[in-house]
């Protein structure tokens, strides 16, 4: 159920985050004016480290308080949300994939993605199995993430991103830790899942490949004001370097 | 929301994949538990074994000295005897009005080391205990006059002594093979297990005791060897004590009051238990150390837990912050360390009956050979119900250092693996 009645899934207004040097001094790594993805959209961000992708990300996600602005994920007002109604709020609305992947490796695949349902809309067998098979592991279901392959890991992570219904899907360089052939299969997947499942993507990454992928690219370097970095070169000129 | 399956899922799946220190941790809470179990449960079981086995007797008359020696020497076939009383002694208690059973002991003999105690058939005719005092098929008690022996279940079991087997006494309550006496008594019975220090002796008649070659008759203060066939004159007989069974506590109290305090001659063991309740409380001390042990066994269990749970806090960051990521509250991750010590602390808990069984089977294997005592291994006991509750609690509130750390753990920092 969307609380956003044809509204952006996602609205970013003001938003500033800093964090506290160990010289003692508060530098400012986010300052967003304003942003917004429409249901369904996928945008990808492009940026490089120090741009504050990862930050920008956990801000969205509610996982980092921000020290001003709001943060409109389906309708409500993340930052302005208890932390515990973020929490809920977070397992409803939001799938995350890490570059890491980030499953829990003393869980089966199953179990990694019906734990994420569980603190969202319910555990469902029948729905985290279909997922499974629908990202191709059907006979890995029972496999611990030792006993997957990387890029059978990072299918298992997209499962689970997208197990609750999740209106906004936010991926961390998901293919970061894969090989260009498995980085390529990696995000047609997601993309593709997103699409069928209706949810909004909000991909970070600096890989070109990827990135020449999205209809809409927003460079972080003038998205955040605060990025510590230049802005980068129109992909085209990239791909032709 | 449904986050209780996801708290159950966390918990069980934390406790398998630290199986080795789970596993040492509930061994570590199963010994404490055991041990309380065990400490308070041998304690009552003892106390009420020691203080109940009078085997249906109220009192014992003795010679003039401990009551508690009088009890221990007769009812529990320990320490010596304080001395012996005349013959005359058990004829006028026997005949007192308030006496409703008067059964004499002789002591001074062993076999293999098990007492051998002179009595009448009375004992056994007019056995005052639960249940009577009965003989195993094919066997009959002895006859008060001839050369006879009952044996207890457990002098049985030990020695091979069955019915139609003789033996030997041996002179003095502790066995030296050099000190055999010649006479010889036919054992023409076998008692049921009585589970009582009963089952622990060699009974034979009194008059066994008196004729026994190398002993000596001193009731006139004169020493008297009878000879074969010869009836002993009374004044030279002596029993060791008297077995009383009273006809109400008011005899209880007029004994007490006319052999204890204005007699010089005897002591009245009354009621039996009480002497016993006294040891008891002397000795309560050594009780209160090994409570006092066990409830720091419970504190090193306790420790064990929290520190066994906080020392992964540090590998398990990651963990929590995934679990945060996906949307579980600080409340749940909080709830599943908890829920995890507790589990830790229920898991030892259950075993600890395990630990409990076996000392108290040892405790009753060594208490039952060095008393006859029998203590009642699965007798119900609240001990049994409250240590588990109060291991689980304490292991509950062990949790709580360890889930208030995974509480404050820091989401976005530690997303990424630690390098």
């Amino acid at each position: 159920m969307s609380d956003t009645a044809g509204g952006p899934v996602l609205r970013i207004e003001q938003l500033k985050k800093s964090f506290l040097a160990p010289d003692g001094e508060r530098t400012a790594v986010i300052d967003v004016p304003a942003f917004a993805l429409a249901p369904a959209e996928q945008v990808a961000l492009r940026g490089q480290s120090g741009s504050g992708k990862t930050t920008l990300l956990n801000l969205i996600a509610g996982i980092l308080d921000a020290d001003a602005g709001r943060i409109f994920v389906d309708g409500r007002d993340m930052a302005a949300l208890p932390e515990g109604a973020r929490d809920a709020w977070r397992a409803r609305t939001i799938g995350y994939v890490f570059q890491t992947f980030n499953l829990l490796q003393g869980y089966t695949a199953l179990e990694n993605v019906m734990l994420g349902m569980m603190f969202g809309r319910g555990a469902d067998a029948a729905h985290a199995t279909a997922l499974l098979e629908r990202v191709g592991l059907s006979s890995r279901l029972h496999h611990r993430p030792r006993q997957l392959s990387v890029g059978q890991q990072q299918r298992v992570a997209v499962a689970r991103a997208l197990a609750n219904h999740p209106r906004l899907v936010l991926a961390d360089e998901p293919t970061g830790n894969l090989d260009p052939r498995h980085a390529a299969e990696a995000l047609e997947l997601i993309r593709t899942v997103c699409r069928e499942q209706q949810a909004a993507l909000l991909l970070v990454s600096h890989d070109p490949g990827v990135l020449a992928r999205f209809e809409r690219v927003e460079d972080l370097a003038v998205v955040n004001l605060a990025a510590d970095v230049a802005p980068m070169p129109p992909l085209a000129a990239v791909g032709q370097a | 929301m449904n986050a209780r399956p996801g708290l159950w899922l966390i918990v069980s799946r934390s406790l398998r994949q630290h199986a080795l220190s789970t596993a040492v941790t509930a061994c570590s809470v199963a010994m404490a538990a055991g041990l309380v179990m065990a400490v308070f449960a041998i304690k009552s079981q003892t106390y009420d074994a020691f203080t109940g086995g009078s085997n249906g007797f109220d009192a014992v008359l003795g010679a003039r000295g401990s009551q508690l020696q009088l009890v221990l020497n007769t009812v529990f076939h320990l320490e010596t005897s304080p001395g012996n009383i005349p013959w005359s002694m058990y004829q006028a208690i026997a005949q007192d009005d308030g006496v409703a059973l008067a059964v004499p002991y002789a002591v001074g003999d062993n076999y293999q080391g098990f007492r051998i105690v002179g009595t009448t058939p009375d004992l056994f005719e007019k056995f005052p205990g639960e249940g009577g005092i009965r003989v195993e098929s094919g066997g009959r008690f002895f006859t008060a006059d001839a050369r006879e022996a009952v044996v207890g279940s457990v002098v049985a079991q030990r020695t091979g002594l069955t019915t139609g087997a003789t033996v030997n006494p041996y002179h003095g309550l502790i066995f030296d093979e050099n000190k055999r006496h010649e006479d010889e008594y036919t054992v023409v019975g076998v008692l049921e297990a009585t589970n009582s220090p009963l089952d622990r002796i060699v009974w034979i008649p009194i008059e066994g005791v008196y004729r026994m070659s190398g002993h000596v008759l001193r009731g006139t203060g004169r020493n008297f060897r009878p000879e074969a066939g010869q009836a002993i004159p009374e004044e030279h007989r002596e029993v060791s004590a008297v077995m009383l069974k009273l006809k109400d506590p008011q005899a209880g109290i007029y004994l007490d009051q006319t052999i204890n305090r204005q007699g010089t001659r005897a002591t009245l063991a009354w009621p039996i238990g009480r002497s016993m309740a006294d040891l008891f409380d002397k000795i309560g001390w050594v009780n209160r150390v090994l409570e006092l042990v066990a409830y720091l066994v419970v504190l090193v269990a306790a420790g064990t837990i929290l520190s066994s749970l906080y020392n992964t806090m540090n590998e398990r960051r990651r963990e929590f912050a995934i679990l945060r990521s996906l949307g579980a509250r600080k409340s749940t991750v909080f709830s599943a360390i908890v829920a995890e010590a507790t589990a830790i602390a229920g898991l030892g808990a259950l075993l600890g009956y395990v630990v409990y069984a076996g000392i108290l089977g040892i405790a009753f294997l060594i208490v039952r050979a060095q008393t006859g005592v029998v203590l009642d291994v699965f007798k119900a006991d609240p001990v049994l119900w409250m240590t588990p509750i109060a291991m689980i609690v304490v292991g509950a509130l062990s949790g709580l250092v360890p889930a208030f750390k995974a509480y404050r753990t820091d989401v976005a920092s530690n997303l990424v693996p630690a390098s």
